[in-house]
């Protein structure tokens, strides 16, 4: 079994309000240092047997056509993860 | 004259969308999500809601339903088609309009009447209207931003596909923090419009502010008579 890790963010020019409430809570714990955040979406996708290139390229795909909207997110990486959740 | 009203699974404004063809002499036909045949209807509403709970994001998935398949087709065809709120959002994820539905700015969830500019009263939807009248329809959403890179946003404005705009109190904003007060746009045919206020909630007395959401069905039922 293995897995492909999907990152996906909004674009820099899009506001990010979940980001900016994150960005307002910070403060109030103490982490003052942080001057932005932005969040995220990350997608794992799991096949039987190994992740090959076919797998990458098909994730790629899907990243593509459903599990990011081009006009406001970009797919920041797509990559193979073995089933002890080590980057390759 | 047979408009379709598409049910997907977290629709919510599919009844008050047919009632509102109901009143004004069309007849409304159920779609369902699943089905691949649009059942001879002469136009589509896509309603209000949360289509398949809203996963991923708004309308991401409803856009793949076996039914937007044959809508997204017709439409390229002319076939008129109105998005309202979620219906929108459905419509920008099927790049049929361009552009996106963000979470609002303020991050709080808006149910408010709006006031709104019609910017172009010569869609499918908007005929009945005047140029430049002034309408107050209900507004409910909690990612109602309307967004789009700068060149999209003037090629918008240029083509005169801004069908709808906030009117923002004086030195005031928008409700939902939308680029340049945009409330509603078209495909450059005119046929496919969205929008994120619910002309549906305001056909009858006694059941929202106005009756000013009664011009969307009017509209298109002239529309379809003169096709």
């Amino acid at each position: 079994m293995g897995n492909v890790v999907i990152d996906v963010m909004l674009k820099p020019e899009i506001l990010d309000p979940q980001g900016q409430a994150v960005n307002g809570a910070l403060p109030r714990l103490g982490f003052g240092q942080f001057t932005d955040v932005r969040q995220g979406k990350r997608f794992v996708l799991t096949v039987d047997g190994e992740v090959t290139d076919e797998v990458l390229a098909a994730a790629r795909q899907a990243a593509e056509k459903l599990l990011s909207n081009p006009v406001i997110e970009d797919v920041v990486s797509v990559r193979a993860q073995d089933a002890e959740g080590t980057a390759k | 004259m047979k408009i379709g009203v598409v049910t997907f699974p977290g629709s919510l404004d599919d009844r008050d969308a047919a009632r509102a063809v109901r009143a004004v002499g069309g007849e409304p036909v159920s779609l369902w999500h699943g089905d691949t045949d649009l059942k001879g209807v002469d136009a589509v509403i896509l309603p209000g809601g949360f289509s398949y709970g809203d996963y991923l994001r708004c309308g991401a998935i409803a856009r793949f339903a076996p039914v937007m398949g044959e809508i997204i087709d017709r439409a390229r065809g002319g076939l008129p088609v109105l998005g309202i709120c979620n219906g929108f959002q459905v419509l920008t994820e099927s790049h049929l309009l361009p552009g996106a539905l963000i979470r609002n700015d303020h991050r709080k969830f808006n149910c408010v009447d709006t006031r709104l500019r019609v910017e172009n009263a010569q869609t499918a939807w908007t005929s009945d209207y005047e140029q430049g009248q002034e309408i107050t329809i209900v507004l409910k959403n909690g990612e109602g931003g309307f967004v789009a890179d700068e060149r999209t946003l003037d090629a918008l404005e240029g083509e005169g596909r801004v069908v709808f705009r906030y009117v923002a109190p004086e030195g005031g904003r928008n409700p939902n923090g939308s680029y340049r007060d945009i409330a509603g746009i078209s495909n450059d045919r005119g046929n496919v419009v969205g929008l994120m206020p619910h002309p549906e909630h305001c056909v009858e007395e006694g059941y929202g502010p106005s009756t000013d959401g009664l011009g969307f069905f009017t509209s298109v039922l002239k529309q379809v008579v003169s096709a």
